[in-house]
């Protein structure tokens, strides 16, 4: 960082939606894999996820946004008994 | 002399602090009575019932939360303050640091008593003495004037853009809390013209422009901010100055870094905060009958510590005694002695220095104490030796 003495006093952030900037990808242990074949599309995944993860297009569920996902695995917890389409499986070293 | 009589009345140090807070009339006060600050907040919520001041009033279920909320309401945009004492103070440890990190002017009245255990609740300096390294400005006040005069002044030198740190104006229990004295007030318009209108750069309730408080900052920028609040710091000196000289010229009362009581020609002198202060002139001025030059220095600003100016005003003394209404525990004296006799390692000649511990727990500290102590320091003096560097005296 080359303007340290500039940063705002107090260590505030002045604008918003900065979130988006900050990959908490990085802390991921498990990550979660899709099976597209078993999916119903119900999305209870999109709504319990607790880092809006779960990328939707036309209504669908169409994957994982891995830049935010921190892989706490609540998606594949709460994917239902009988579809079951989330694993949470070990990062590739 | 009409600037000197007008206004003039009786008031006890906690009465005169809420009448400043109503005549102050700040956005928020969250707050948790605790003795001796108890009357502050009490006649303060007093004022808020009676409408006579537009301040949303916070009753929290302990200090840490009442000072929580006024960070929050700090965040908020909020001109904020509250009192405390004691163990209160303590409570409030963990977030004064946060307070001061975030840069909020906050500004609260520290009403010195004894830290437990054992549990006690008169005056001694050990709750703002172990906050001193919280980075919060410390003005300490001998009498109820000095107190009401402080705390108006407090929340100009804490907005000040230079210092934007939150600041803590101490003054004993019992002894300056709850006597009656003599005191000049100010007007309401004349305090809402000295203080004037709290603008924050940035503050939460500005929804056009969002901003993020309390982001994590790690090993590539804590440091710069640590900085930057240390600056801030260092240049509130000049601010206090600032303030207090303006304050002089508004309404003919001038504040400084110190006051120096009969120390010009002084061969001896005692170093002493707050109300014993006054006990220690008394003294002095018995002793300058019989035509012993000795004087008093009394910090007012403690945070920061004024050390050249400190150094300056004691360079010409033999002996000086640092009295502590505190002990750091250290084995080494209290927190007053170590900072003043660090201050004045860098003069050429050097005063004899000695650490003398008085009035913990509210224990009278009397004229023939400071006697006492100056008896010692003139033997200082002529001998050019201590024999005791450190003791409790008031025992």
């Amino acid at each position: 960082m080359d303007n340290r003495k500039e940063l705002p006093l107090g260590g505030v952030i002045p604008k918003g939606g900065t979130a988006h900037d900050y990959s908490t990808g990085g802390w991921r242990k498990l990550k979660p894999v899709l099976d597209t074949e078993r999916c119903t599309n119900c999305l209870i995944c999109w709504v319990m996820c607790p880092d809006s993860a779960v990328i939707t297009q036309d209504g669908k569920m169409i994957g994982f946004d891995m830049e935010h996902c921190k892989g706490c695995g609540i998606c594949a917890v709460e994917c239902p008994d009988k579809v079951k389409a989330i694993k949470m499986e070990e990062e590739a070293g | 002399m009409a600037i000197m009589t007008k206004g003039q009345t009786g008031l006890t140090g906690n009465t005169a602090i809420a009448y400043a807070m109503k005549q102050i009339n700040p956005d928020v006060c969250a707050a948790y009575p605790i003795t001796p600050s108890t009357a502050i907040i009490e006649d303060f919520s007093s004022y808020v019932a009676d409408g006579a001041v537009d301040t949303e009033l916070i009753t929290v279920e302990s200090e840490h939360s009442a000072m929580s909320a006024c960070i929050g309401a700090a965040a908020a945009g909020a001109r904020v303050m509250t009192a405390t004492s004691a163990q209160g103070l303590a409570l409030m440890w963990e977030m004064l640091y946060i307070a001061s990190g975030m840069r909020f002017p906050i500004v609260i009245a520290n009403v010195n008593r004894a830290l437990s255990a054992p549990i006690n609740i008169h005056c001694d300096h050990s709750d703002s003495m172990g906050a001193r390294d919280s980075g919060w400005i410390q003005l300490y006040s001998e009498t109820v004037q000095e107190a009401y005069d402080n705390f108006i002044q407090a929340v100009r030198i804490a907005e000040n853009e230079k210092v934007l740190l939150p600041v803590m104006v101490c003054f004993d229990g019992f002894i300056t809390s709850h006597a009656i004295e003599n005191i000049s007030l100010l007007d309401d318009s004349e305090v809402r013209r000295f203080i004037g209108e709290y603008r924050p750069k940035h503050y939460l309730l500005d929804t056009d422009n969002p901003i993020t408080y309390g982001a994590m900052t790690l090993q590539d920028t804590y440091i710069e901010f640590k900085h930057q609040q240390s600056q801030a710091m260092t240049r509130a000196k000049d601010v206090a100055i600032e303030v207090g000289r303006e304050f002089g010229k508004e309404f003919g009362r001038t504040y400084g870094l110190m006051e120096t009581y009969r120390l010009d020609d002084a061969e001896v002198a005692i170093v002493i905060l707050n109300s014993a202060a006054g006990t220690t002139k008394v003294a002095v001025d018995e002793l300058r009958k019989q035509g012993k030059k000795v004087g008093i220095l009394r910090p007012r600003l403690f945070r920061p510590f004024p050390f050249r100016e400190i150094a300056d005003a004691l360079k010409n003394v033999k002996a000086v005694a640092i009295l502590d209404r505190a002990d750091s525990m250290n084995g080494f004296g209290g927190p007053l002695f170590n900072e003043v006799r660090s201050a004045l390692y860098e003069l050429d000649a050097r005063p004899r220095v000695i650490s003398r511990i008085y009035g913990l727990g509210g224990r009278d500290y009397k004229v023939k104490d400071a006697l006492e102590v100056f008896a010692d320091l003139k033997k200082i003096a002529e001998t050019g030796k201590v024999e005791t560097l450190q003791k409790y005296i008031t025992l």
